[in-house]
């Protein structure tokens, strides 16, 4: 009872004053200033920074990890982990360029983008039904998704080294020109990864806030008993989250391919933390409920910024990943002050 | 009209009976206090009522007709919704979207579901003005106070258009400012025509709001008469066994 009584005065002393009312009230908003004004730093100690030529290299390097990371960010909000984003990425990658070698056997390699187009659907119907037996094992057994998805990394991560022997897959067959334009060329003067992230992001962010789909899977995230009793098929939205984010990841693997000209056996390996990274300090909370597209997106734009400032500023890269770091506790931090109005 | 009617239910766990030949009864409009100390057979009897399983005996008739409930689906389809003290509401979001949670207003256009959200709004809008509670439909259900939670929670079973509406200990785990804004709701939602059947340990709450008062005590209900016809005196003897029944 006596916190009862104690609390009027505590709200009204936590009213909001003008200067509190006027601050963001997202953590992807004050994540975008934070970017902003990393951006500002960055550009006065390396001016070199804005030129069109580096903004191309940062858009190309953040944009694979964003992809991935907007399909994490859904399974965060859904309240699980998908730790085998890095794996299925490698995976889909050597599959894709393995089956074009396969198709350019064929009599399809006669059709013109034959080749790399069933190379790369058939590649991320295996990266979606990985995705989905994550999903399955999660929503149907109840397993762990932190468990159940390391068990995944390693599986796909060890198929992709069975399927290969270790040795890098590259792009074989008539379609190799067009496969290097799909990822690697400009669209409308911007690098295609970036356009199909930007694409991507958009209907994610349209997803979440429009359909019915996206409204279940923040309840399933917030409450999900509540929402199982009220009557959201919570099984289906947890399947429907780690599918999608297997294929989130697939698509990157092909687009790393193509943008490297070839996928070896090691490729994006350790990217799940880079990926988990992006969408947390892009606001996207593990404890579940709470995370969008936009997050994604400036949260993976950030740490290719940190990472890009450090080379042109000319410091010591090794100093990097403990920025990043910094970086990751400093944004929980932002997030505890505004949820719990520390100030 | 009698709207629900139970007949000698019973129920068993095992070697252990925990309730024993109940007859319960509520009729359309009226709010029942349901009463009993711990382990007395409340949480069993709303359990049945509310489907969670069917009953070792008895029968049950609910709005005309003889009901089995084998899922708390079929008493949700019957029209019987259960208000639980944890209230199943998720916190990060609003209270429009916590009212149509499972049942959002949409268009569905070749195969998508696209919410209505202005729709959805307007209708939470005038569902919380009809329960005179000053809840906004924008406000995040973190943000809300016991007594708002209550409101959106009551508000779900107005939206779902329930005959019969089961509140455990509504009063439980909210501030005493805000329990008469909670008893408040619960007679207003007599007042549209709702049977409410109202389970809680504080006397005075029940005695505040409920027509009639039902008393258990292992398993047995050793009262159930007119709360003007009892005093919270006897009520607390026939709880503790102080009086046998009455």
């Amino acid at each position: 009872m006596a916190r009862d009584e104690n609390l009027p005065t505590l709200r009204a002393w936590l009213r909001p004053t003008w200067w509190r009312r006027s601050m963001p009230q997202t953590q992807t908003a004050y994540v975008a200033l934070a970017f902003a004004a990393l951006v500002i730093v960055v550009w006065m100690l390396a001016p070199v920074f804005m030129t069109p030529r580096n903004l191309l290299n940062i858009s190309k390097n953040f944009s694979f990890i964003a992809v991935m990371s907007l399909g994490e960010t859904l399974v965060i909000i859904s309240g699980g982990i998908d730790l085998s984003v890095g794996s299925v990425c490698a995976l889909t990658a050597v599959v894709t360029m393995m089956l074009m070698r396969f198709f350019s056997a064929t009599a399809v390699v006669n059709v013109p983008g034959a080749t790399i187009v069933l190379a790369a659907i058939l590649a991320l119907a295996l990266a979606s039904l990985i995705g989905f037996v994550n999903g399955l094992l999660i929503a149907g057994l109840r397993l762990s998704p932190f468990v159940t998805t390391l068990g995944m990394l390693s599986i796909a991560r060890g198929m992709t080294y069975v399927l290969t022997q270790g040795r890098a897959q590259y792009p074989v067959g008539p379609d190799i020109a067009l496969f290097t334009r799909l990822t690697n060329g400009a669209v409308l003067g911007l690098p295609p990864q970036l356009v199909y992230l930007l694409v991507i992001a958009i209907i994610m962010a349209l997803a979440l806030r429009q359909l019915v789909w996206g409204r279940h899977l923040y309840a399933v995230g917030g409450n999900m008993q509540a929402a199982a009793l009220t009557g959201v098929r919570v099984p289906r939205i947890l399947i429907s989250v780690y599918t999608l984010s297997g294929v989130a990841a697939g698509f990157s693997g092909v687009l790393i391919a193509g943008w490297l000209g070839a996928a070896p056996a090691n490729l994006a390996s350790g990217y799940e933390l880079r990926v988990i990274a992006a969408a947390v300090i892009g606001g996207a909370n593990l404890a579940g409920g709470v995370g969008g597209a936009a997050g994604a997106v400036i949260g993976a734009a950030l740490i290719e910024v940190i990472r890009n400032g450090f080379v042109l500023i000319g410091a010591n890269t090794y100093w990097e990943e403990v920025f990043v770091g910094v970086v990751i506790v400093l944004a929980m931090l932002v997030d505890q002050i505004r949820t719990r109005r520390l100030f | 009209m009698t709207l629900l009617q139970l007949r000698g239910i019973g129920m068993d766990y095992g070697a252990i009976c925990a309730l024993a030949e109940v007859d319960f009864s509520v009729a359309q409009g009226e709010i029942v206090g349901l009463i009993g100390d711990n382990g007395a057979g409340k949480s069993t009897l709303v359990k049945i009522i509310a489907g969670n399983f069917p009953p070792s005996r008895g029968k049950m008739r609910f709005d005309g007709h003889e009901v089995r409930f084998r899922r708390p689906e079929d008493a949700r389809n019957a029209g019987i919704e259960v208000v639980y003290q944890d209230l199943a509401l998720a916190d990060n979001l609003s209270s429009a979207a916590n009212l149509y949670l499972g049942r959002e207003l949409q268009w569905r256009i070749g195969g998508l579901s696209i919410m209505d959200h202005a729709a959805m709004r307007r209708r939470a809008e005038q569902l919380f003005a009809e329960l005179k509670s000053d809840t906004r439909p924008d406000a995040l259900v973190r943000t809300l106070s016991g007594g708002q939670r209550q409101a959106v929670a009551i508000a779900r079973t107005r939206l779902a258009a329930a005959k019969l509406v089961v509140l455990d200990e509504p009063t439980a785990s909210i501030s005493v400012r805000q329990v008469s804004e909670v008893l408040d709701l619960i007679r207003r939602m007599r007042d549209h025509g709702q049977a409410v059947i109202f389970v809680s340990h504080t006397l005075l709450h029940i005695f505040a709001v409920a027509d009639r008062i039902a008393v258990l005590r292992r398993g047995r209900k050793v009262a159930d008469k007119p709360s003007a016809a009892t005093s919270p005196e006897e009520v607390t003897a026939l709880i503790t066994g102080a009086i046998e029944e009455a």
